[in-house]
């Protein structure tokens, strides 16, 4: 008995790598670790989800926290692959907003879809391209162009492009996404499958113009690249947290859930990657300079001229139909 | 009727026989553990999901993107195939009949990209091939194009990078037979009258062939499973089967769904061999005598 008190609590935390699991260990895994006196170990891997549903099935999960774009958690929630939370549990997340959270998930971190481009392409901010539009615009904007490989954000790209206003996205008409996505296929030259993808196509000159991840132009840009990107009509998406059903370690990983939350160690997150804190309070820390909050993606300011990207939706039937449309878009 | 009645040499033949069955008997485990058992496995789940269901085949066969994917991989194996053949061949032959130390010459420049990892060379393409790269810089300084050439990003990259990843697959089966042909039949040929070409076609070319199909099924078969090749360089429009499975994974979370893609593959493949086989006997294509 006396064994099994002294063994020290701890969790299987998966992420998607690279340097931002690097990152969130310095910011939240190290420090939470440290504060509720558990071990954290580590795993990545960059397609969890069919992962998740597979260890789920066996019926022995040996994953406890996963770190997902918040659809996966939603349709796990669906699905029965991810536990319920409860929220009593978890109260430094009573300070975010409703939309960063489900009964399956809590926000984690924050990025968004931008519009970056060639600095040497457009040297002039005044003439650069600014909103969907545009980059749909190939007349007033020649150039090459890159989208991503897959639908979620891009199809909300191509509605905004249409002139469907930002707070009147969802539900998406998905007709007019791909009757608008039709119009720029011939000129998009690479639909890119990887983040790294995407910067490279746009420091290597391939491209003048993408949809890509802020972070991924940030780096780029602080490498020394001339390359920018505007937070306008950028589609501000989140990855969350959620446990899987049957989680080995439940107990703690509610607690560790509830420690990532916190608004200190959200802050420290965007001191080491260019992602944004999920929890708002993170801003009134003083943590993160005020340099620094001008480039955040969550920030008040930016995340007021972006959308938040509707996982509900795409978890919905309409948005799954959306997912298994784009094969066939491509292969057209 | 006791053991020692049996005549000899029979006895001699069995223990042989035992022997050689003990002796397959690893590698055989081997293969079932790890082949037939998850094949067979796989297969099953593309039937069954909460019972027998035809939905994922249904899926393949009712849906165009499909239909499109299977063609164009088995046109892209179609061209890798032919275009390392073209080039393979001339290689192996040199190889074959270079003296010292040049045929380990030629051997190390086929061998030393083969050892280097698939996504490496993969990259190595696209750095070549892009706008920016070497191979359009060099075009452009010597005024053959004025424009960048889209040499990656599309079908013509995926071809490139593909064909140079597999030429070692058809070079070596085609060395090693080439090797074993016997010289004296090409004097004998040139003795009895005939030139080279007509030696060539009429000695060496049938007598290369069991190589030759060697290689064309190693590439072919192997080229119908890229994955990073036309992922790096297919530009996203380069949707190959093998992208099919893991998109039907990610889509459909369901084992069932790619590996359904996975056995309609594998019948189209064991299809091609069979008509194959009507022209070329199996034993043959293996490379057996």
């Amino acid at each position: 008995m006396l064994g099994s008190a002294m063994a020290a609590e701890q969790i299987m935390f998966v992420s998607q790598g690279g340097a931002y699991q690097k990152a969130q260990t310095i910011a939240i895994l190290d420090p939470s670790a440290k504060k509720l006196g558990i071990t954290i170990n580590q795993d990545s891997v960059p397609d969890a989800w069919p992962i998740m549903r597979s260890q789920v099935a066996t019926g022995k999960p040996t994953w406890d926290v996963v770190d997902v774009a918040t659809n996966f958690c939603l349709r796990g929630g669906e699905q029965g692959i991810v536990e319920k939370l409860d929220f009593s549990k978890i109260p430094n997340a009573a300070a975010m907003p409703a939309e960063y959270r489900s009964d399956y998930s809590v926000a984690y971190e924050f990025y968004s879809s931008v519009l970056g481009y060639n600095l040497k392409k457009f040297p002039d901010a005044a003439s650069a391209p600014k909103s969907w539009a545009d980059f749909w615009d190939v007349k007033k904007f020649p150039g090459r162009r890159s989208l991503r490989n897959h639908p979620l954000a891009t199809l909300e790209a191509a509605l905004m492009a249409d002139g469907v206003a930002a707070d009147k996205l969802y539900p998406l008409d998905v007709d007019r996404a791909f009757k608008k996505l039709e119009e720029i296929k011939p000129n998009i030259t690479v639909w890119w499958t990887s983040g790294a993808q995407s910067a490279q196509l746009l420091n290597d000159g391939e491209v003048d113009m993408v949809m890509a991840w802020n972070g991924r132009i940030s780096a780029l840009a602080k490498e020394g690249a001339k390359v920018t990107y505007t937070y306008n009509q950028g589609i501000l998406q989140s990855t969350s947290l959620c446990v899987l059903k049957g989680a080995p370690n439940l107990p703690t990983a509610i607690k560790f859930l509830n420690e990532a939350v916190d608004p200190v160690h959200q802050a420290n997150l965007p001191l080491h990657i260019d992602y944004g804190p999920a929890n708002p309070k993170a801003y009134d820390t003083k943590v993160i300079s005020e340099a620094r909050v001008k480039e955040l993606p969550s920030a008040p300011e930016n995340a007021k001229v972006q959308t938040l990207m509707s996982y509900a939706w795409w978890t919905s039937p309409a948005g799954e139909a959306a997912e298994k449309r784009w094969l066939q878009f491509m292969q057209k | 009727m006791s053991i020692s009645t049996i005549d000899p040499s029979l006895r001699h033949q069995r223990r042989e026989q035992a022997l050689m069955t003990l002796l397959a008997a690893p590698a055989v485990l081997v293969i079932v553990a790890l082949v037939v058992i998850p094949v067979g496995w796989l297969a099953a789940q593309s039937v069954y999901d909460n019972g027998f269901t035809l939905e994922h085949y249904r899926r393949i066969f009712t849906e165009e993107v499909y239909w499109r994917s299977f063609a164009l991989t088995f046109r892209i194996a179609l061209m890798v195939t032919l275009l390392t053949l073209l080039l393979g061949y001339p290689v192996a032959y040199a190889a074959a009949h270079a003296k010292r130390p040049w045929n380990v010459l030629i051997l190390a420049c086929v061998m030393l990209p083969f050892w280097t990892s698939v996504l490496v060379r993969a990259y190595a393409w696209l750095v070549l091939l892009q706008r920016t790269g070497v191979a359009n810089q060099l075009l452009e300084r010597f005024g053959l194009t004025t424009e960048p050439l889209a040499m990656v990003h599309n079908e013509l990259g995926t071809v490139i990078a593909t064909v140079h990843i597999l030429l070692p697959f058809m070079v070596l089966p085609l060395y090693s037979t080439m090797q074993k042909i016997p010289r004296e039949l090409m004097l004998a040929g040139a003795s009895l009258g005939g030139g080279p070409l007509y030696s060539f076609r009429h000695i060496f070319l049938p007598l290369s062939l069991p190589g030759v199909v060697a290689g064309l099924t190693l590439v072919f078969v192997l080229t119908l499973g890229f994955y990073i090749t036309p992922e790096l360089l297919g530009g996203g429009r380069t949707v190959m089967i093998s992208m099919v499975v893991s998109r039907n994974v990610e889509l459909y979370a369901q084992w069932g769904a790619a590996s359904a893609v996975g056995v309609v593959l594998l019948v189209c493949v064991l299809a091609i061999f069979a008509a194959v086989g009507r022209i070329i006997p199996l034993d043959k294509m293996l490379g057996q005598k």
